[in-house]
């Protein structure tokens, strides 16, 4: 490991206001169990959303199933029928979109257009001769009213970060100070990071960053440490010219009791628009916080056991599709396997005899 | 090597596969010479357990001779005979210090599902599906062994593979079943399902203190073998469980109940129609029959021991009568490493013989046979040890009865 930062005080966090505003999770120094979800919409907009889509799921349905009486109370001839099932059906598309989405804004943002039409059509309406005056200003009234609430859930659906972000946490029956001392070796890291090809730390807290990419892409950067507490908390971003703009943050906590250290993670990469953006997306595979769970599995594999722990079902990965059958793999298929625990570095050095031997045998 | 290998449902076949080989530096290869066929292969067998895959080796009841050692392994050597337990632990983790191996922590890959299904994972498990870490078992001729410091016990040359070849799970399972019940002098256990660990269970019992056992099951060589270990019985295709259990006990009921059955009890008349449907129609995925009888069963303030393997979801959970009547319920995949020393010790003084279990050996060639045997409890097949050194009988008997 290279050259540790220099720092003072009892906060050893610096450069640590210049560019945070987009990964607000860099500039808590305490982090007291909230699994915070930089990027994704509020609560009360998600909320918002969840209401909006259940409207449009039930006026979808009255337009589809009885759009004669829709017509009747909104004052509008009863001839069309046609144009309200249409837009029924627009309703249930919309409605379907947001419970389906995880961030919905676009779902919103889709109610305001079909707001829009709404409301245009009911102008229209206002100079046929068939319709009745007072109801048509009612309904009128009633859609601008809802599409008010529609535009300010989109707009505050729509501030947020749209990286990608995983957060993880588990506990490891070590010190904080050991588990942190092996999370901060940043040459570490690709031992239990699927992703990570290697990193290579510099002095003044600088590192160089490769990941695996699809198609024996790599995908590099440099980075920068942000804070480092020893015992408590590290955080990093990428510098200016990486392939991948990303920051992370491990924080450390002796769990009650003395019964180890509980370690909580949060990474966020923010893919460029475009090939590159495909290629990080894959790269972090489609379930990001699984995908962290496995590496902190690994990580206090690493730290308790001394290895990253394999069956043969789990030879190439623990995913689903990963999955090969509960026996013993060929001379062909073990060659495959990029790399056997077997032949990797172990941290068996650091556990103590005690630890690594287990107390079973006499 | 040859292997025995899950291909469906009531579908097994030894066939040719890889020989094993080191992948941690805390493994151990095992040359098998005796390997079991539990109770709760059949669950497998019967595929009411998910995440099987085809090709999977099944297995977890086995011994042998190391015959080869990871960097790491310095407790056995090459030669040692060794006994292994099924649950895989790491001796490390949190619940590895406190005893409680079959909960350990770091030996599952596959934790993820299991979090999925249950919430939290387990340990990990020889040859019982991938969400159980997805190891090959032992009903093969080799076995790759992890964390070899931690689980293998070395066992003395002059006791036989019989003897002690039930160390690596139903002795350590029916002892847990029947400690879990906190035996005082006096006590009256009642125990559901005679099968190899209700066997055990009713033997346990007994060493720790009880006074009177009970033991419950439908097949009278099973029966049979349970009054040989100095159990009541009853029968019940032939009388009502619970009208039987409060006349032996002056209506009290028994102090603690032991439920060695798991998740697919079989009952008399409309009960077993009704949990079976719902089993079928995957309403449920349990038929958890024997339980429920048990807690109506158990005296106020007992203790309700549940050692046979549930894996799922249950139905008509008589939750009412656990917390009216303060009953306490205790359960678990057996912590295998916690008891192999001491029941060794016990197998050593002679407190008791565990090879009284076994009815039926065979070759580990004639396992697709034994498996459906043991199903379908012909022959009176209480427990098959499997050989994976014997000749294949090819349809000819080679099994002696016991």
């Amino acid at each position: 490991m290279s050259t540790r930062p220099q720092t003072g005080g009892s906060s050893q966090t610096y450069r640590q206001h210049e560019h945070n505003q987009d990964t607000p999770f860099l500039n808590e120094t305490s982090y007291a169990g909230e699994r915070t979800q930089p990027g994704l919409p509020s609560g009360n907009a998600k909320r918002l959303a969840k209401g909006l889509g259940w409207f449009s799921v039930g006026l979808g349905l009255t337009e589809l199933l009885a759009p004669r009486f829709v017509a009747r109370i909104s004052g509008v001839s009863e001839e069309r029928t046609g144009l309200i099932r249409l837009y029924g059906l627009r309703e249930l598309a919309s409605g379907v979109a947001i419970f389906s989405s995880r961030n919905p804004a676009g779902a919103v943002w889709s109610r305001v257009a079909g707001d829009a039409i709404d409301l245009a059509s009911l102008g229209a309406a206002a100079t046929s001769p068939n319709t009745n005056q007072g109801r048509l200003a009612f309904a009128t009234a009633n859609v601008l009213a809802v599409t008010a609430l529609d535009v300010i859930c989109a707009r505050q659906l729509s501030t947020g970060n749209p990286g990608i972000h995983a957060s993880g946490t588990c506990i490891v029956n070590r010190e904080p100070d050991e588990v942190y001392n092996y999370w901060r070796d940043f040459q570490n890291l690709p031992r239990f990071m699927k992703h990570l090809e290697s990193v290579e730390e510099y002095a003044d807290g600088y590192s160089h960053w490769v990941a695996k990419g699809p198609a024996g892409m790599n995908v590099e950067w440099d980075a920068t440490i942000v804070a480092d507490d020893p015992g408590r908390v590290i955080t990093w971003r990428s510098l200016e010219n990486a392939d991948v703009d990303n920051a992370g943050a491990v924080r450390f906590e002796a769990a009650p009791g003395g019964r180890g250290t509980i370690v909580k993670v949060n990474i966020q990469y923010n893919p460029p628009g475009g090939v590159l953006g495909k290629t990080v997306a894959r790269l972090f595979g489609e379930e990001p916080e699984q995908q962290l769970d496995d590496d902190l599995r690994r990580f206090k594999q690493m730290l308790e056991v001394g290895e990253v722990v394999v069956s043969d079902a789990t030879l190439f990965g623990t995913g689903y599709m990963d999955q090969r059958p509960a026996r013993p793999a060929d001379r062909s298929e073990l060659e495959s396997v990029e790399q056997l625990p077997s032949q990797m570095a172990t941290n068996y050095e650091s556990l103590d005899d005690e630890r690594a031997r287990g107390r079973m045998q006499p | 090597m040859k292997a025995n290998c899950w291909y469906g449902k009531t579908m097994v076949r030894v066939e040719e596969v890889p020989d094993p080989q080191i992948l941690n530096q805390r493994d151990a290869i095992v040359k098998i010479s005796s390997t079991a066929i539990c109770g709760s292969d059949l669950h497998l067998y019967n595929q009411f357990i998910p995440t099987m895959v085809a090709g999977d080796i099944l297995g977890h009841e086995f011994m042998g001779e190391v015959v080869e050692v990871g960097r790491e392994v310095k407790n056995l050597a090459v030669g040692d005979r060794v006994v292994v337990p099924f649950p895989i632990a790491c001796g490390n983790c949190f619940f590895c210090k406190d005893e409680m191996f079959s909960l350990c922590e770091n030996s599952n890959p596959n934790a993820w599902m299991a979090e999925k299904m249950f919430g939290h994972a387990a340990a990990g498990i020889f040859g019982y599906s991938h969400l159980t870490g997805g190891y090959a078992g032992g009903q093969a001729e080799y076995a790759r062994v992890p964390f070899a410091d931690v689980g293998p016990i070395k066992v003395p040359s002059h006791l036989t593979d019989e003897q002690v070849l039930f160390l690596s799970d139903i002795f350590p399972t029916g002892w847990m079943g029947a400690e879990m019940c906190d035996i005082k002098r006096g006590d009256t256990i009642a125990i559901w399902g005679c099968g190899p660990v209700g066997q055990f269970s009713i033997r346990s019992a007994f060493l720790l203190g009880a006074e009177r056992v009970i033991a419950i099951d439908q097949y009278p060589e099973r029966l049979r073998m349970a009054e040989q270990g100095g159990a009541e019985t009853i029968n019940f295709m032939e009388q009502n469980v619970y009208e039987a259990l409060m006349e032996m006990t002056g209506g009290r009921g028994p102090d603690a109940c032991i439920d060695d059955v798991g998740m697919e009890a079989h009952a008399p008349g409309v009960i077993n129609a009704y949990d079976r449907i719902k089993q079928a129609m995957m309403l449920e995925t349990d038929r958890p029959h024997a339980l429920r009888e048990a807690i109506m069963c158990c005296r106020n303030g007992g203790i309700i021991s549940v050692i046979g393997v549930y894996g799922g979801f249950i139905d008509k959970f008589p939750m009412g009568s656990v917390m009216n009547r303060s009953l306490t319920i205790r359960t678990g995949q057996a912590h295998v490493q916690r008891y192999m020393r001491p029941l060794l010790q016990r197998i050593e003084n002679g407190d008791i013989d565990p090879s009284f279990v076994v009815t039926h050996r065979m070759s580990l060639d004639d396992a697709p046979r034994a498996y459906d045997m043991f199903k379908n409890k012909q022959d009176n097949c209480i427990k098959v040890v499997l050989k994976p050194g014997m000749n294949g009988s090819n349809g000819t008997s080679s099994m002696s009865v016991h």
